[in-house]
């Protein structure tokens, strides 16, 4: 075996050199001076000041999302939908960047639907951001972006679509293109309906997809879904009789609520004109208006009922106490009021049956002009009823302190006060009711109250029910307004329109009445303004409306027909000529 | 000491590959997770326009119509109506 000898190269004789041991040390000391330098560096860097860095390699992949919020739905008491947002793409350009060839801006205008001129006129401006067309279908945007032009980008955006189209429309009102709520219910329940879109933080990888979720910022916050107590049977129900019945008498304007008497839930709220909420070019103001809450008129007759109220309230008559009312004419001051038909003496009840002028402003003079504004008052006149609808009117009813003698007395059979239709549907719950008067909804009630203010006794509200059933009966002002199967009871309206301070030949004619009167359940109110095809009284034609309505709605409901059906069917012989011509009062 | 410095090494060895195994993973299930959210929301949509779709077909004014129209159908005149008590 060999030893194995060592060579060791440092001790190798030709490559000693004396140098002098600074040098090395010099060198040592540069070199770690240099790598102290770089820890410090380095230190500074990702130690002490790390901000900066982080902040720029955040920048790199890291992104806010924002997280799209949807608008809440708006539904009918049965779930049926009435309003849903849907998403759709809006089309935006950056023009310095869009260098379209001739091709590509033919084959976009083509997509856009729009002229290639006109595509051109946009993309030449001269700003940083033009939309070029928005709230398009996703599938078309799908094939705009499919052509993958440089400089035209895409934007998620939401669309209101209301199913319902103009049946609905005033009650629902609509909302902007930024999906904003900008009348009727999608203003009124903005706050509700509006979600709020979140955002949340997260890294992105080279192909920009989403690897990891840092933190999210806000969470989103969808819109609430809101029930309304609307019934979209009764709605179209209602809807289609007033149309019909502003094509037969060429009325200016209609409106319609019907409202559940024993929950104070509007059932249904129609008004003509109207429009298409998914279609919203060329409006007028004459469509938009909901006549229900932002229209006010003196409502006549339908008044008079009240006065009655007030009067057996009081004790100062009885139903069957007698009035004279002839010879159809009275002096107050200087005016003279007047029955369009001589009665002679009638009782209370006949007085509401047959309308009388003359009758309810005797029963009116009883009172003192503040005992009257109390009434009012209590009734909801000459104030909004704070619904929450954008736009409420609430009527004029001026202080006690102003009345002259004769204001108080055309007040008594609605002339000199303006009421909206919503009120005075509302103020004849007050009879339907036994007496009381309950806050209404247009959202759905889910416990409705047990009682309202009391305004009338319950005798005296089962008194004016029978009287208002004799209104709506043979011998009253409205047999029209007569339901097959039901019993109905309801009173008729047919004011002068007041312009410029006169009364006009014009007419605002009305029915407000409730069914079936053995326990009622609805209450209906009908306003026709300015028929002018020849008829104008409100029995004939508001009161087929209101039968039409509550024929429909009450099977809907599936309430039991409470009068005996006159079985017409087996009547053989002719029927007999008309027993009672219709009594149709003016005023 | 060299023996544990080894058995070291392979543990941090091991423990760096799994660190790298299990981010890889949390990567691959969080793409899955914004999948299916976003599936969701795409569901979340279709129904929205289901349900406007079914609104649009449903809509009484049609309803209506088809029954008057196509199907022949009216309300029944006053005779032809029986109502039923119900039995008490």
């Amino acid at each position: 075996m060999k030893k194995q000898r060592t060579v060791t190269f440092n001790h190798n004789p030709l490559l000693k050199r004396e140098l002098p041991a600074w040098r090395s040390r010099l060198v040592l000391m540069a070199l770690l001076g240099c790598s102290a330098a770089l820890i410090g560096r380095s230190l500074y860097l990702q130690g002490i000041h790390n901000e900066f860095l982080q902040a720029k390699g955040e920048s790199r992949y890291a992104r806010v999302l924002e997280v799209p919020a949807t608008r809440g739905r708006i539904t009918d008491r049965h779930g049926d939908m009435l309003a849903v947002s849907t998403p759709v793409r809006s089309i935006w350009a950056i023009p310095s960047d869009a260098r379209l060839e001739p091709a590509q801006a033919r084959q976009l205008a083509k997509l856009l639907e729009v002229d290639v001129a006109e595509l051109d006129a946009r993309l030449g401006a001269s700003r940083d951001f033009v939309y070029l067309k928005r709230q398009v279908a996703p599938d078309e945007a799908e094939r705009i972006a499919a052509l993958k032009l440089p400089g035209i980008h895409q934007q998620r955006e939401y669309r209101r679509f209301y199913p319902g189209g103009e049946v609905m429309a005033h009650v629902l009102g609509f909302t902007s293109v930024e999906d904003r709520g900008q009348e009727g219910i999608e203003l009124a329940y903005e706050k509700l309906l509006a979600g709020q879109a979140g955002s949340r933080r997260v890294i992105r990888d080279r192909r920009g997809q989403v690897v990891e979720d840092v933190e999210s910022i806000r969470p989103p916050r969808d819109g609430q879904d809101v029930a309304l107590a609307m019934d979209g049977k009764i709605q179209y129900l209602a809807y289609s009789a007033l149309r019909e019945a502003m094509t037969t008498h060429r009325a200016k304007a209609g409106a319609v609520v019907v409202l559940d008497v024993r929950t104070g839930e509007v059932l249904a709220l129609a008004n003509a004109p109207t429009f298409n909420p998914n279609n919203r070019a060329n409006l007028t103001g004459a469509q938009l208006r909901n006549r229900v809450f932002t229209d006010t008129f003196e409502p006549g007759s339908v008044m008079k009922p009240f006065i009655a109220g007030l009067a057996l309230e009081r004790g100062k008559f009885k139903a069957e106490t007698s009035i004279d009312t002839s010879p159809g004419r009275m002096t107050i001051g200087t005016a003279t009021i007047s029955d369009a038909h001589r009665h002679g003496v009638l009782t209370v009840a006949q007085i509401i049956q047959k309308s009388s002028n003359i009758g309810t402003v005797k029963m009116a003079q009883q009172f003192s002009p503040d005992e009257m504004w109390r009434l009012f008052d209590q009734l909801g006149f000459g104030a909004p009823l704070n619904l929450g609808f954008p736009g409420e009117a609430g009527g004029r009813l001026r202080p006690a302190k102003s009345w002259r003698p004769i204001e108080q007395a055309t007040m008594s059979y609605g002339h000199g006060i303006s009421v909206s239709l919503i009120q005075m549907a509302r103020a004849y719950l007050a009879f339907a009711r036994d007496g009381d008067l309950l806050p209404l909804s247009l959202v759905k009630v889910d416990a409705p109250p047990a009682a309202g203010k009391q305004i009338f006794s319950p005798k005296v509200a089962r008194e004016l029910r029978t009287m208002l059933e004799m209104a709506a009966g043979p011998g009253g002002t409205a047999p029209k307004a007569q339901v097959p199967g039901y019993r109905v009871a309801g009173k008729t309206g047919t004011a002068h329109k007041l312009e410029g301070g006169r009364y006009t030949n014009k007419y605002v004619s009305s029915f407000v009445g409730f069914a079936p009167v053995s326990d009622p359940r609805l209450v209906v109110a009908v306003m026709i303004d300015e028929p002018s095809a020849g008829q104008h009284y409100g029995g004939a034609v508001a009161g087929p409306v209101f039968a039409r309505i509550v024929e429909g709605s009450l099977r809907a409901l599936g309430i039991a027909p409470d009068a005996p059906i006159t079985p017409l069917q087996l009547a053989r012989k002719p029927a007999d000529p008309a027993p009672i011509a219709a009594v149709q009062e003016s005023m | 000491m060299m023996r544990l410095d080894a058995v070291l090494v392979a543990l941090v060895v091991a423990s760096a590959l799994g660190v790298v195994a299990s981010q890889h993973q949390a990567r691959k299930l969080f793409g899955a997770l914004e999948r299916e959210q976003t599936r969701a929301h795409g569901l979340e949509v279709e129904w929205g326009q289901l349900q406007l779709e079914q609104s649009t077909w449903a809509a009484h004014g049609r309803v209506e119509k088809l029954a008057r129209e196509r199907l022949g159908l009216s309300a029944p005149v006053q005779g032809q109506m029986v109502v039923l008590e119900p039995q008490s």
